[in-house]
């Protein structure tokens, strides 16, 4: 009965999370498959998700979940707007000069959030059912659990089914796989990175919820856990590959789990180490990753 | 006839060395005369900065692969000399848990200065064998991963680093005159690296990975020597900073000094010795003006609030800027040259 209950909780804690991972590696991913850049940015996109449930949810009386509607809808503007002024002048520099390009709008936010709102930890209105447990049968469960694994795996299946099913949603596969090819074929090159940068941004929205759910607060820096660990799941999974960014979310956070349950006390503080280890090892050692996209990354 | 020649070409090929080191020693000529300690400070900063944008260059610059990991050498250079230099007593008041063997060892500065450098080029040596065969965006992820590795560690072994908490009882013995002898070292060590047989291997393969292993390059020997030859300078670089603060903790060698250095290279142009020495000035140029206006503004009380993050945000803007308007920097990637009619290089001779 213990070891069950255990092993049950453990399920329940890596799948949320996985959920959690899941979706922001995929937010990074839709990006990276298609212009091949790494967006360091995507991390201020959750904190400006972050920022807007603090703003809006400090007016009384609006229902938390049109607040939410509200913090992410505000997120993929930022991000359509980041790709229209800051990346698509640089598009077809080298991709160096597209990844600095986005380590400095990621500083350029971080830090006008520093100038504007506060250098300090703000409390943001969580509701009830954020924190709250269920009892099912002596086994403690938090809701925000359960709402993490069932939003995220209702996210994952919507996006499939417009992935598979749109005429946008094949443009934006194809030009995954090619995209000199996809715009060769009459394919809009700026309105489907539009759409890619648009459908990031609502993922980087979805996730600053449920990571602000998790803290209660709200810094500048709050980008930068998130991601993170979109990186790692990136990387595990397949660069360029968005089933890969999935799979590698979800990996991610079974080995994060597991490393917490297993790390003896005086190793967990190093657990960062660790995950970025098994980063630099599967580069060098399949950086194709779990699954292979169309263009994966070389090695000499 | 001859000797005119000679010179002639001596001074095509070196004219770039000269015109960057003079200026160079002008501002540290003026700032010792002036003899005032915030002006001092600051010139001490920028030439630390150098060394660290041009470690940067030697190896980013040259390979064409960015490397993220250069803060990481400068934050183990930093631990590692500081406590070579500190001694036995300060040790043993700074970090509870030292191990004897640390805590035994005391050595003069310049030695201690070299030992954290060797040591972090050693380091730079063991994880970069593996690392210099990645190139594009795996190998920016995988020397993030390291710079989050090496802070990670830094941040939590406090036997050696005192965890997150501040380190102290380090001497100030880092001067102005040796920051700038370094310095300039730097500038010639990173010149002397470009037109050396490796340098010219490693350039090439930047170019075209393909081509250059199809003449026989080695690339990967190529990077590897590169990436630990850069780590040994930024280990100066981290060694003579951690001399001259004094007191510091992890945070320190992250992603705010990552961004600096790196704004500093790009917009200077990463492609040349030169690009990181004007990158440098400039950035140190800007970004001391605008601290000195979010200083004044502060104190003056005008706003209600404090400008923290003001200079960084127009920094950040003027990158982007620069990036859109000229992403290859304010060099373009190339050395600054005397005129040609001045150095008239022999025509049959091949430009490489």
């Amino acid at each position: 009965m213990e070891a069950w209950t255990q092993i049950l909780q453990f399920l329940i804690n890596a799948l949320s999370l996985g959920g959690l991972y899941a979706l922001m590696a995929l937010g990074l991913a839709l990006v990276y498959s298609i212009l091949r850049l790494v967006n360091f940015a995507y991390g201020e996109l959750v904190m400006v998700g972050g920022y807007t449930l603090l703003v809006v949810g400090q007016v009384a009386n609006i229902p938390w979940l049109i607040v939410a509607a509200i913090a992410i809808f505000a997120a993929v503007v930022a991000s359509v707007l980041l790709e229209r002024i800051a990346f698509r002048p640089v598009r077809h520099a080298s991709p160096n000069t597209m990844l600095i390009t986005s380590f400095a709008v990621s500083a350029l936010l971080q830090n006008a959030a520093l100038l504007l709102i506060s250098p300090r930890t703000k409390a943001v209105r969580i509701p009830s059912f954020f924190i709250e447990n269920i009892n099912l049968g002596g086994l403690l469960i938090a809701k925000s659990n359960i709402i993490t694994m069932v939003v995220s795996l209702a996210l994952l299946g919507l996006l499939t089914l417009f992935l598979t099913r749109t005429i946008m949603g094949s443009a934006l596969r194809a030009a995954a796989d090619d995209f000199v090819m996809t715009q060769l074929l009459g394919i809009r090159a700026n309105q489907v990175i539009a759409t890619a940068f648009a459908i990031s941004g609502g993922l980087a929205g979805v996730v600053s919820l449920f990571w602000i759910g998790r803290s209660g607060s709200v810094v500048p820096h709050i980008g930068l856990t998130p991601v993170l660990i979109a990186f790692v799941a990136l990387v595990i999974g397949g660069m360029g590959s968005l089933t890969g960014a999935v799979i590698g979310g979800y990996t991610l956070a079974f080995v994060t789990v597991t490393l917490n349950t297993l790390l003896p006390q005086g190793l967990l503080e190093f657990r960062q180490a660790f995950v970025f280890g098994i980063v630099i090892l599967v580069l060098l050692f399949r950086p194709q990753g779990l699954i292979s996209g169309m263009q994966s990354t070389e090695r000499l | 006839m001859m000797a005119n020649e000679k010179f002639a070409d001596f001074l095509h090929r070196y004219a770039t060395v000269i015109i960057l080191v003079i200026p160079l020693i002008l501002i540290a000529l003026v700032v010792y005369l002036l003899d005032q300690v915030v002006l001092q400070r600051i010139v001490i900063v920028m030439f630390i900065n150098l060394i660290m944008v041009l470690a940067l260059q030697m190896f980013t610059g040259n390979s064409g692969v960015v490397s993220f990991g250069h803060i990481a050498f400068m934050g183990i250079a930093a631990y590692a000399s500081a406590l070579l230099s500190m001694t036995p007593a300060a040790k043993a008041a700074a970090l509870r848990s030292g191990y004897p063997l640390i805590e035994q060892l005391h050595l003069p500065f310049i030695p201690a200065l070299v030992g954290g450098a060797l040591f972090t080029a050693l380091f730079a040596a063991v994880i970069g064998f593996p690392l210099v065969r990645l190139s594009g965006s795996a190998a920016v992820i995988a020397t993030f991963a390291l710079l989050v590795i090496v802070h990670t560690v830094l941040l939590n072994w406090s036997e050696v680093t005192n965890g997150p908490r501040i380190i102290f009882g380090i001497e100030g013995l880092t001067t102005l005159w040796i920051t700038v002898v370094i310095g300039l070292l730097s500038v010639i060590t990173a010149f002397w690296f470009k037109e050396t047989s490796l340098g010219l291997q490693l350039r090439a393969s930047r170019e075209d990975e393909q081509a250059a292993a199809s003449i026989g390059i080695n690339i990967i020997i190529v990077r590897w020597v590169a990436f630990f030859l850069s780590a040994f300078i930024a280990g100066l670089a981290g060694g003579l900073w951690a001399h001259f603060i004094t007191i510091f903790s992890p945070v320190a060698f992250y992603l705010v000094q990552t961004f600096l250095i790196i704004t500093m290279l790009i917009v200077g142009g990463m492609g040349s010795v030169s690009g990181a020495v004007v990158g440098t000035l400039t950035i140190t140029a800007i970004f001391e003006g605008l601290r000195a206006i979010e200083n004044t503004v502060n104190m003056a009380n005008l706003l209600p609030g404090s400008l923290a993050g003001f200079t960084e945000v127009l920094l950040a803007t003027a990158l982007i800027v620069l990036l859109i308007r000229r992403p290859a920097g304010i060099t373009g990637g190339k050395e600054i040259r005397l005129p040609k009619r001045w150095t008239r290089p022999k025509p049959q001779k091949e430009q490489v």
